[in-house]
This record gives C-alpha cells, structure tokens and sequence, in this order.
C-alpha cells in the first residue's frame, strides 16, 4: 500500500514543481530552492515526518524531502549533543548522497562526454 | 476585435497626438497578435507527466526504502542510504544519456526527485570538464545543485535551532 501512496504523494509534488514552472517565470534552479526551503520549513512543523512515515520515499525522494532531511539530521543531532549538533547534523542523513554525487559524477565525468 | 480593445486603451491618453495615437494602437494590436500566436506551454499534458514520472521514481525509491529496512534499519536510519542509491541512479543514467531524455519529456517531474539532483551535477561536470578539470569540472559541478544545498542548509539550521530552542 505504501508503493501506491509513494507514487502518488511523490508525483504530487513533482506536479507542484511543474505547475510551478508553468505558470511563474521562475527559472527551474529557483524552483528546486523553493521546494528544498519548503521541505525544511515543513520539517520544523513535524509535518514532515507523518508524511514520511505514510508515503515513504514519495516524501523522501523528491527535493522537498532533501530539505526535511538536513533539518531533521541538524535537529537529531542538537537534541543529542546540544547546540553544535545543529552543524554536525545538516549532512546527517543527506551527506552520504552528495558524496556519491560528486565522487561518481567526477568518475562518469571522466569517462563520459555530453551529448553534442 | 483586437483593434477595438486596442483602440478603447489607447482613446484613453487624450494627450498624445494623433501620430503618436496610431503608434501607440499599432504597438498595441501587434502585442495582443502576439500574446495570441506565442505558442502556450500545454500545462494539463506536463502536469500529467510530470506526476507519473515524478511518482514512478518515487516507486523506485520505496523499492530501495523497503530493502534497507528489511536490513533492520529503521526509517531515519534508512534514509540516508536510499538517497545515496537514488543519486547513483541518477548518476548512472545522466551518464548513459537517458536522464536529459527524461528531463525533456518529464520536466519538473524528471527535476524534482532526487535523481535529478544528481543528474544536475553530472551533467555540470560533463559539460564544464573542457574548462579544466580543477576551474572547470571542480569548480562548476555544483553550479545548480550548489543553491539547494546552501539554501537547504540555511533553512535547515534555522529551522532546527528554532525547533530545538523551543522544544522541552
């Protein structure tokens, strides 16, 4: 049941982005910031966290969910080692990725070009 | 029809001449012509995609979800890893090609998961590597992923010090 709310709470907010990119003259860089802003700002009215436990990855997946998952791991972090965890938290759950992305984007980089 | 719209905005400035009158109606009726020609992005077909797109990839993450939590780890201890295989995918496929496809017909619903996040900086790093590996690559590789992790991290520490000011 959760892969039937996934889909749709992840297509969900891939729809807001679209509809965003629609009918705004925002560019698609200033859209993905909105949605990662609104993620974390969700994250601080724990309205994240149900969503995540109802939709599973269609929460945690889109770019909205990245912004819940740095203020989630700043706020873990904090409630467990006090005010320096804010820092030691932000990447918590989130600094695994980015350093998959720029240590296999470099590799694929080396490797692959762009299509003309 | 258009004209007349054109003509009612125009008799409005009584204080123009009659030269600067017939500009200011051609100017306008030309604008309406091309508010009506300019082709108009088709929102019901790219919102639709980009909810099946977005939502299949979503799909795919709860697959990868489901399998680190079969592991034993809870949910948050979970999620790390599923981002992480989220983004080699993406990786992967920007890498074969297949993610600007998708990004072409899928739009947001290609750009918001976390897939596309990746798919960003790998295309960075592609399309930069021919100025330079270190000016290049290196330094551009984070030129549209780098605002959502900065304002990302901003929102997130705000939000949390707040959270963790006013929670007992």
């Amino acid at each position: 049941m959760t892969y039937l709310f996934a889909f749709l709470v992840g297509g969900a907010i891939c729809a807001i982005g679209q509809l965003i990119l629609d009918f705004t003259n925002l560019t698609p860089g200033h859209m993905l910031v909105l949605l990662t802003v609104a993620g974390a700002i969700a994250a601080g009215f724990d309205l994240y966290k149900p969503l995540l436990e109802f939709a599973g990855a269609g929460a945690l997946t889109p770019v909205s969910g990245f912004g819940a998952s740095i203020a989630r791991g700043a706020l873990a972090e904090a409630k467990r080692m006090g005010i320096l965890g804010l820092f030691t938290g932000v990447f918590e759950y989130t600094g695994m990725g980015i350093a998959v992305a720029v240590f296999f984007g470099a590799l694929v980089a080396l490797i692959a070009n762009p299509k003309a | 029809m258009a004209s007349q719209k054109a003509k009612k905005q125009v008799s409005s400035l009584p204080h123009m001449t009659q030269a600067a009158q017939e500009e200011k109606r051609r100017q306008l009726a030309y604008k309406e012509l091309v508010q009506k020609k300019k082709p108009r992005p088709r929102y019901l077909r790219n919102v639709l995609v980009a909810f099946v797109v977005g939502g299949a990839i979503a799909v795919l993450g709860q697959l990868v979800l489901r399998f680190f939590m079969s592991r034993g780890l809870d949910l948050d201890a979970a999620s790390a890893p599923t981002l992480a295989v989220m983004i080699l995918v993406g990786v992967i496929a920007t890498g074969l090609g297949i993610y600007d496809e998708l990004g072409e017909l899928a739009g947001a619903g290609a750009a918001v998961p976390i897939t596309g996040f990746a798919n960003t900086i790998v295309a960075a790093a592609m399309d930069y590597k021919r100025e330079g590996w270190v000016l290049g690559m290196g330094a551009k590789m984070f030129l549209i992923a780098g605002p959502v992790i900065v304002y990302g991290t901003l929102a997130g520490v705000v939000v949390a010090f707040i959270k963790f000011m006013t929670s007992p």
